[in-house]
């Protein structure tokens, strides 16, 4: 029995009914009267807003008046034609701030179309096919390295098939996929849908898969270089931000994104040991999301601090909302002072409130401290660039990351990248399948050219 | 992908969708727009003789909403080119050089004469254009001044102005048909027999759509008055089917050409005209509607029906026409029942209203007092009018009965007898011979 000295850090919590319910599909996919209602809403827009919204331009209207007229394959070939993840996409990305904020049913009743649900109604149709419907182009005979098997890298190399190019994909994990695979919250991606969705992109064929590799510690970015026509770089972010503060190393003090990695690969949830209470800090999508995977696993509280205001949260309104509703207390303008400790686990999080001080965060001098079993590290990801040394040339940074041109250039010859690893991004799926591909057709161009 | 290429009396074109003869085929900048959106061919909008007439310069529509303000009839005062022909010819022969391989046919009224139709003619020709279509169906405007369905409802004006066309031209020559008349057939049969190559409908409906009902005048009102007008969208597309079916089991209209047009919106619309025997679609409100880009759709749709279903797209052409007969013929042992899937029933009771209302009382509202809607199937005369007021799509489905008798009245539900070998029928044809 727990006394609030001792941590309370434990698996098990929940029934098995529990956790199948907590961590099934958030948003169960819509029937197919579901979806012909939804599609009847939309107009059809000129120049739809919702397209220019997009980062990948598929086109919307058209894919949902193909649903509407009862034709969810065409509808989905729309889709992959401008996103081969369309399927990932539609479950996880923030249509709230993209084409269904964007919708002009949201300027009239305040009610966009469901575009993502519909998104996902297509796809699943042609998925369940299991029929890739792009062909390999001719081959041509060269050979392109992706460093990467994220959405970046899916993308990039399934475009590079249609052009008829040699792909090998390398990844550090032993499963491909990226955040797909291990970072996503695992209720927006029950079923296994991340390698379903891989094998689905990789049935075009011509691309092969070096797993269990990384760059840097298994070859080099030269070899590379040498052995392929060219390379894409799709790494994405490797390190974590620290807390920067002492006894940042004591237990029950983590990292949300290694964390939600074992939850992703766990084949049993009932394993995971999660504390009683458990302290996020963060305001991203990284840190709603631990601390709604917390609650859902039975964490008892769970809190999320930020160190700004609400409109300052990379997480949007209706990320907020989703851990609210979950029961996830939120607290604004706080950053962590000092870890409190007893018996090397630790008990408690002390806090100091921040406020903005000719733009730059200060704090206020007053306190509060919140008991803990567990700390969640949730302040960004950063990228690691030891993994490019050794490099005869140096690829520029910018911010931290890879410096690319609108084609994905980076500074080096031969070598693109994109995704989360290149500089001025979203961090958001989309933009790194749109990153891949218009890599792709640059890099077709300057090998076919 | 489906091979949507597509050849209509000789004329070739990339896919069957050609746009109607209407404001979207007005001038060059319309018909550029619309072969760059992909449509396969153009009807350009009828020419007549200088100096040309003037619309009117106010509202030119009328309109039926369904919910949701979704627009499923427009009913047109608007008349034929308002522009000079020498204009509209330069342009048509610009557009067909720059797009040798999309369909460009002329729309043409002139006067009821020889001399009239001989001479324009003759103008279309030099432009290079693929061919003609004869409009004998303005129901305004025109047919008040000796044109139009002034001509499309006199079957021998038809057969005589298709005679001189076709005497003056190798284009192949299209009549427009009318549907403001009593049998389509007779016109049909008359532009066959005066040599036309093909025979397109449906031009539009005479309609008035509203009435105000502050101004007292019907809609749209010029200066406080209004006119009739002619009617097309979806709400037509049943009329335009039946009459394009009439035309394709014709044994006098045997083998004529059919271009089917009439509220064709999506592909499944221009599958079913074609279906109904129509060798490729023409189509017009759902342009004006929507814009060009719907065109993309119709192709999408129709390339994957036809490679779903391992058909091409000749093999459709007039497939259901085996299938279109009399009522007389219809077997009468043929049963059915509806029956209410439980699980997508959302309760909302309308099958139950419907069929108490305006039907035969075979559907429930409480079962053991509680809400629930089941079919009875001694009161149920399979008509499925629940099927069609249901909101939920294949919530209620016919199933047909395989052995017995029709629990409703008796008659055996196996086996074929029509009307015409009834016992009801006075005219029935007997069975036995007299003795």
């Amino acid at each position: 029995m727990a006394d609030g000295r001792t941590p309370d850090i434990a698996a098990g919590r929940l029934t098995a009914e529990e956790y199948a319910a907590n961590f099934a599909d958030l948003h169960p996919p819509l029937s197919r009267h579901e979806a012909l209602v939804e599609a009847d809403r939309c107009y059809f827009c000129y120049d739809a807003p919702c397209v220019a919204a997009c980062p990948t331009g598929i086109d919307i209207p058209l894919f949902i008046r193909e649903i509407l007229t009862e034709n969810p394959k065409g509808a989905a070939e729309t889709i992959f034609s401008q996103n081969i993840l369309g399927g990932i996409c539609a479950r996880v990305c923030p249509t709230e701030t993209l084409c269904e904020e964007a919708c002009v049913r949201e300027a009239a009743e305040g009610k966009p179309v469901r575009i993502g649900e519909l998104q996902r109604y297509a796809t699943d149709t042609l998925m369940a096919d299991g029929k890739q419907p792009f062909v390999r182009g001719a081959p041509t005979g060269k050979r392109v390295a992706v460093v990467g098997g994220g959405p970046a890298g899916l993308s990039c190399a399934h475009r590079l098939a249609v052009h008829g190019h040699d792909v090998v994909i390398f990844d550090a994990k032993p499963k491909i996929g990226g955040l797909n695979e291990y970072g996503i919250a695992a209720y927006k991606t029950p079923g296994g849908f991340a390698q379903a969705e891989v094998d689905f992109i990789l049935s075009i064929g011509g691309i092969s898969i070096e797993a269990g590799k990384a760059l840097g510690r298994d070859f080099t970015l030269d070899e590379l270089r040498q052995d392929f026509d060219a390379v894409f770089l799709g790494m994405g972010l490797g390190g974590v931000n620290a807390l920067e503060i002492a006894d940042e190393d004591v237990p029950g003090v983590g990292d949300a994104v290694a964390y939600i990695a074992g939850l992703r690969q766990a084949s049993d949830l009932s394993t995971l040991p999660v504390g009683r209470r458990v302290v996020v800090v963060g305001g991203g999508m990284t840190a709603i999301d631990i601390a709604s995977q917390s609650k859902r696993l039975g964490a008892e509280d769970v809190t999320l601090v930020y160190r700004r205001g609400p409109d300052r949260m990379g997480a949007s309104q209706y990320e907020r909302e989703l851990a609210q509703t979950d029961g996830v207390r939120i607290k604004f303008n706080a950053r962590p002072a000092r870890l409190v400790a007893e018996n090397g686990q630790l008990t408690a999080i002390e806090f100091e409130y921040t406020r903005e001080e000719n733009g730059r965060l200060a704090g206020t001098g007053e306190t509060f401290a919140l008991p803990a079993d567990t700390v969640f590290k949730a302040i960004g990801q950063t990228f690691l660039p030891e993994a490019l040394d050794g490099a005869a040339q140096v690829i520029e940074l910018e911010g931290g990351r890879i410096k690319v041109d609108a084609e994905g250039r980076t500074a080096l010859a031969g070598v693109w990248a994109g995704g989360d690893c290149v500089a001025g991004g979203e961090d958001l799926t989309v933009v790194a399948v749109e990153d891949g591909k218009i890599a792709a057709e640059s890099i077709n161009r300057a090998l076919t050219g | 992908m489906a091979d949507l290429r597509s050849e209509f009396v000789g004329i070739k074109s990339p896919n069957p969708f050609w746009l109607a003869s209407a404001p979207p085929t007005d001038k060059e900048v319309n018909v550029v727009r619309a072969f760059k959106a992909g449509w396969g061919g153009v009807v350009w909008k009828t020419l007549g003789e200088d100096p040309p007439i003037v619309n009117v310069a106010g509202p030119r529509y009328g309109a039926v909403h369904a919910g949701d303000r979704r627009l499923i009839g427009l009913n047109n005062i608007e008349l034929i080119t308002d522009r000079s022909l020498q204009i509209n010819l330069e342009e048509i022969k610009r557009v067909k050089r720059d797009w040798p391989d999309r369909a460009l046919v002329v729309s043409l009224m002139v006067p009821c004469e020889e001399p009239n139709w001989t001479a324009i003619l003759k103008a279309v020709e030099e432009t290079g254009a693929d061919g003609v279509e004869l409009n004998f169906g303005c129901p305004h405007g025109m047919n008040e001044r000796g044109m139009g369905s002034a001509v499309g409802q006199v079957p021998e004006y038809i057969e005589m102005v298709a005679r001189w066309c076709k005497a003056a031209t190798r284009m192949p020559v299209i009549v427009k048909l009318t549907p403001n008349i009593t049998d389509i057939r007779y016109p049909a049969r008359a532009a066959k027999k005066g040599g036309a190559d093909a025979v397109s409908l449906i031009n539009t409906i005479n309609s008035i759509t509203n009435v105000d009902l502050d101004s007292f005048a019907p809609e749209p009102t010029i200066d406080g008055k209004g006119t009739h007008g002619g009617y097309c969208g979806p709400a037509v597309r049943p009329i335009a089917l039946s009459m394009v079916s009439e035309i394709a089991r014709d044994k006098e209209c045997a083998g004529l050409p059919i271009s089917g047009i009439g509220g064709i919106t999506t592909w499944r619309d221009a599958a079913e005209f074609l279906a109904l025997g129509a060798g490729n679609v023409q189509v017009c409100t759902a342009a004006m509607t929507y814009g060009f880009k719907i065109v993309a759709e119709m192709k999408s749709g129709l390339s994957r029906y036809l490679d779903e279903k391992g058909l091409s797209l000749s093999d459709l052409t007039g497939r259901a026409v085996p299938n279109v007969t009399d009522w007389q013929y219809l077997n009468l042992n043929y049963v059915t029942k509806a029956r209410i899937d439980q699980d997508l029933c959302i309760k909302c009771g309308r099958c139950h209203i419907v069929c108490e209302d305006a039907s035969h009382q075979a559907i429930t509202s409480t079962v053991n007092g509680v809400r629930h809607f089941e079919v009875i199937d001694s009161e149920c005369v399979g008509c499925n009018l629940c099927v069609n007021v249901c909101p939920v799509e294949d919530c209620i489905t016919m199933e047909r009965l395989t052995t017995g008798v029709d629990p409703h009245t008796g008659a055996p539900a196996t086996g074929f007898r029509n009307w015409t070998e009834h016992p009801n029928n006075p005219m029935a044809k007997a069975r036995e011979p007299a003795e």
